[in-house]
């Protein structure tokens, strides 16, 4: 008995001696530990998701791009120039000459045409970003051509302002893909989609290796990448969803870089000298959604004394450690016209006088929907410590995160806490969820979120619209601060914080980039000492 | 799950009374689809009263409504709830189990991938829970009352009560960081990843069909440590029915017998009374078996095991419901077999059952 014991422990226990985990990844690899599970698709004609868009971010090229730092400089990738006609209706944008995609097929103006046209006909989510210049699945062919090898035409229909055009060209789905690779694998005419959910068609600095959902995903280097070959020859995202256990893997040297430590890990790798930590303010920001549905929401004073009761400065400090800062206009800091001052803070007398003049002098009882991970939940738990102080009696509801945006969406909440991201770097993307609102009723065909809170926003969708087509920058941007400074004051948001990413790497790697939205973290300037 | 056990056992029973083998396996098919059919039923009708809205799985938040109306169209939602059920079944019973939103693959490429990971963890797991709660519980019977029997009533208790997510930090942050004897979370080291085709799915047996001691050995490195806290709930579990077992079978006549024709008291316990024993050890351990086989969500999540439990967990907190039919199908199928396995190990092992 003795022995069977002695010798199961001594059996244990030369089973896992030969094999000491070794401490450091391989000098030309980035290995990366990534909550990746929100990929669903590959096709760049699809892709709408974060970490999505930052895998087709760095396998696939664009035909323009901005500057990370200052992102009113729009530059070609694919396209070399481009000029836009004097009625402001037409782009023509000339395609560099020797650019090869992976598969050895040339790149020319025919696939820009057709993966410009192939996102208007599959009609996938991020579809609208260019269907909303007046492309139809009828239309695309003639709207969007290739009038000779190395140059691409394109025409809207209005004559909008040229940044907005171009900045949705920026977006994931202006990515150019192989069309003759593509419809070498077309099924049922499916442009290939089917085949392009889990496969590669791109010119990129970095090629698929090989994606297994919920597991990983690995990169390899484009060795003839017109731009420079990336140093770093392969790229490994491993999906690793519990933050704790990605802290032990960079700890470990296992990884080199996590890219989801929450607050209280920061905290605890801050006096490691093998870590160090990149920033990059986001496009995405936390509000509260108040329903206009609500007695006691629909209120203008309750809504103006709720933007006062929020511990603004205390849950970007505590609850989110550096993963935020405080923002309260619908435009993100960075994006064209976007209004930076932040009016409200915490005023409990304020907010006591303001409830007394609405009418509720003993507060209310409302409910909000709160999803159940650690840092919105304890944003939540803030604002209800908060607004009990002025006898507002705030019932959480916890869920899981679709459940809770289910209900949100059918306007079926009091409250809603939520993370809105930008669709592309364009003001309009945020004035036309958060400004924008044409049919308040219950079955509208256009649900942004005005309309999920009941907001009807008035004038203010008109100005939305109107502010498209200002061609002049200078006063565009002044349209967007009018608009962001009425929604600041009437609107049924309280926006808290613009979020900032966060990596945490081994002190060994360097150059890595985050960009203001997921497509443009790139990986492809990586070195390691 | 605890239905499907009792259904079967209740085919058994009914079976014994039935003449000839053909009826049995009537019986048995019989049993086998009625239950399965339940199962689904039940699965499909929960899948559609969750408040968690499918569509947003395939379109995300920020698609507009026109995108959002066809998709909806496109996954049949629009239909009335029986007619999607009844088109999920034909296409069932053709062997189709649709395609997962989430990742894009058919659901029973899915699980080819995610079963074997879980596979190969709960059976490592149960032999080392088997190897070493049988001699405990054994051990314990054996010393009632007296420090030994503590012990393990300690060990099973804390075994029972901590909870597994605690255990597994604890376990990574001791063993993996601290000592250094395990690898971290995953199931291989992330450059390896790239370098193992799956032929079985099983990391262990596929790094071997390859010829490849590293990378067994790396595999291992990975496996040992989630498969031992997995294997300290089902040892608990174990010892503790191993005890009270042995504790049964030593209060019997037959054993003061032995004792006193003068068989030595180590041929008493671990020959006669552990023998007795086994019979009804084996469904304990089995049904504990199956239980691991579901997967442990926890665990699969902070070891980063690309598992069933995982799986099925996260397809369900988005309504992915073809993903989750076929796991429930699996499990379900699982706990069947495994039952079936127990009842044919119960023949065996008992003289008396074959009659």
């Amino acid at each position: 008995m003795r022995k069977l014991i002695a010798g199961l422990v001594m059996g244990t226990a030369l089973a896992t001696a030969p094999m000491m985990a070794q401490a450091e990844t391989p000098k030309n690899a980035l290995v990366m530990a990534f909550s990746i599970d929100d990929i669903i698709t590959l096709d760049p004609a699809q892709i709408f998701e974060f970490s999505g868009a930052e895998y087709a971010g760095n396998t696939y090229d664009r035909l323009i791009g901005f500057d990370n730092e200052d992102v009113s400089k729009i530059h070609g990738v694919l396209a070399e120039s481009w000029e836009v006609s004097e009625d402001g209706k037409t782009f023509t944008f000339k395609i560099r000459d020797g650019i090869e995609f992976a598969s050895g097929n040339d790149l020319t103006a025919e696939d820009a045409a057709f993966s410009l046209q192939r996102v208007i006909l599959l009609d996938q989510s991020p579809a609208f970003i260019l269907g909303q210049f007046g492309f139809t699945a009828e239309n695309v062919k003639d709207k969007i051509y290739a009038a000779d090898e190395s140059t691409l035409v394109m025409e809207v229909d209005q004559p909008y302002a040229p940044s907005f055009v171009l900045y949705c060209l920026t977006a994931g789905v202006g990515a150019v893909v192989d069309k003759e690779e593509v419809l070498a694998h077309e099924v049922d005419g499916d442009l290939g989609h089917e085949w392009l959910k889990t496969n590669y068609a791109g010119s990129g600095p970095f090629k698929l290796n090989k994606w297994t959902a919920g597991e990983s995903l690995s990169l390899t280097a484009n060795e003839d990448y017109w731009d420079g070959a990336p140093e770093m020859k392969r790229v490994i995202i491993r999906s690793v969803k519990e933050s704790a256990a990605q802290q032990l893997l960079l700890e470990k040297g296992d990884i080199d870089i996590a890219r989801n430590l929450e607050a209280d890990q920061l905290a605890s790798i801050a006096d490691n000298d093998d870590i160090k930590l990149l920033s990059k303010g986001k496009g995405a920001l936390w509000y509260l959604g108040l329903s206009q549905k609500n007695e006691y929401l629909s209120n203008p004073k309750v809504r103006e004394a709720l933007k006062y009761l929020v511990d603004y400065k205390g849950i970007s400090e505590t609850i989110l450690a550096g993963r935020s800062q405080i923002h309260q206009a619908f435009l993100p800091e960075g994006f064209l016209g976007a209004y930076n001052e932040n009016p409200y803070s915490l005023n409990i007398e304020k907010a006591k006088s303001l409830l007394a003049e609405a009418g509720y002098p003993d507060g209310f009882s409302v409910t909000m929907d709160t999803r159940n991970t650690t840092s919105i939940m304890a944003m939540a738990q803030s604002i209800q410590a908060t607004w009990a102080q002025v006898g507002i009696n705030l019932e959480i509801i916890p869920g899981d995160g679709k459940q809770t945006l289910t209900k949100y969406r059918a306007r079926q909440h009091d409250i809603y806490i939520g993370r809105w991201g930008p669709d592309y770097q364009d003001p309009h993307t945020n004035a036309s969820t958060f400004a924008w609102n044409p049919d308040n009723s219950d079955d509208a065909s256009a649900k942004p979120l005005a309309w999920r809170n009941s907001w009807d926003a008035g004038d203010l969708t008109a100005k939305t619209d109107a502010a498209t087509l200002e061609r002049d920058d200078t006063k565009r941007a002044e349209m967007y601060v009018d608009l962001q400074k009425q929604v600041l004051e009437n609107g049924p948001f309280v926006i808290m914080f613009q979020e900032t990413e966060i990596a945490s790497m081994r002190g060994n790697v360097n150059n890595f980039v985050l960009g203001p939205s997921f497509d443009n973290n790139y990986y492809r300037y990586v070195t390691k000492d | 799950m605890s239905a499907v056990t009792r259904n079967n056992r209740n085919g058994r029973k009914r079976a014994r009374f039935t003449s000839g083998p053909t009826g049995t396996v009537l019986r048995l098919v019989f049993s086998l689809a009625i239950t399965f059919f339940g199962l689904l039923l039940v699965t499909f009708l929960i899948g559609r009263v969750l408040p968690i809205d499918p569509v947003l799985a395939a379109v995300g938040d920020r698609a507009p409504q026109e995108v959002y109306d066809r998709v909806r169209e496109e996954m049949g939602l629009n239909l009335p709830l029986w007619q999607q059920f009844f088109i999920y079944i034909s296409n069932v019973l053709q062997g189709n189990f649709g395609q997962s939103v989430l990742t894009a693959n058919p659901v029973l490429e899915d699980i080819k991938r995610v079963f074997p990971a879980t596979l190969e963890l709960a059976t490592l797991a149960t032999i080392i829970g088997v190897s070493l709660g049988i001699p405990a519980g054994v051990f314990a019977a054996v010393h009632k009352g007296k420090w030994p029997d503590h012990l393990v009533r300690i060990i099973g208790l804390a075994g029972y009560s901590m909870p597994i997510f605690w255990l597994g930090l604890m376990g990574l942050l001791i063993f993996y960081m601290k000592l250094d004897w395990v690898a971290g979370p995953g199931r291989l080291d992330s450059f390896y990843l790239d370098f193992i085709e799956p032929t079985t799915g099983l990391m262990l047996v596929d790094t071997l069909i390859e010829g490849d001691t590293d990378l067994f050995w790396n595999a291992v490195s990975h496996i040992i440590l989630p498969a031992s806290i997995l294997a300290y709930f089902s040892l608990a579990y174990i010892a503790r029915m191993t005890r009270s077992f042995m504790l049964e079978q030593l209060s019997q006549e037959y054993i003061l017998t032995a004792r006193v024709k003068g068989i030595s008291e180590t041929r008493i316990i671990w020959r006669h009374a552990l023998g007795n024993v086994m019979v009804p050890l084996v469904t304990v351990i089995a049904l504990s078996y199956a239980n691991l086989l579901e997967g442990s969500v926890l665990t699969e999540i902070i070891f980063a095991w690309p598992g069933l439990g995982l799986y099925i967990t996260n397809s369900l907190l988005n309504a992915d419901m073809n993903a989750v039919l076929g796991g429930t199908v699996v499990v379900g199928a699982v706990f069947i077999g495994v039952n079936m396995l127990s009842d044919v190990l119960y023949r065996l092992l008992d003289p008396r059952a074959r009659r």
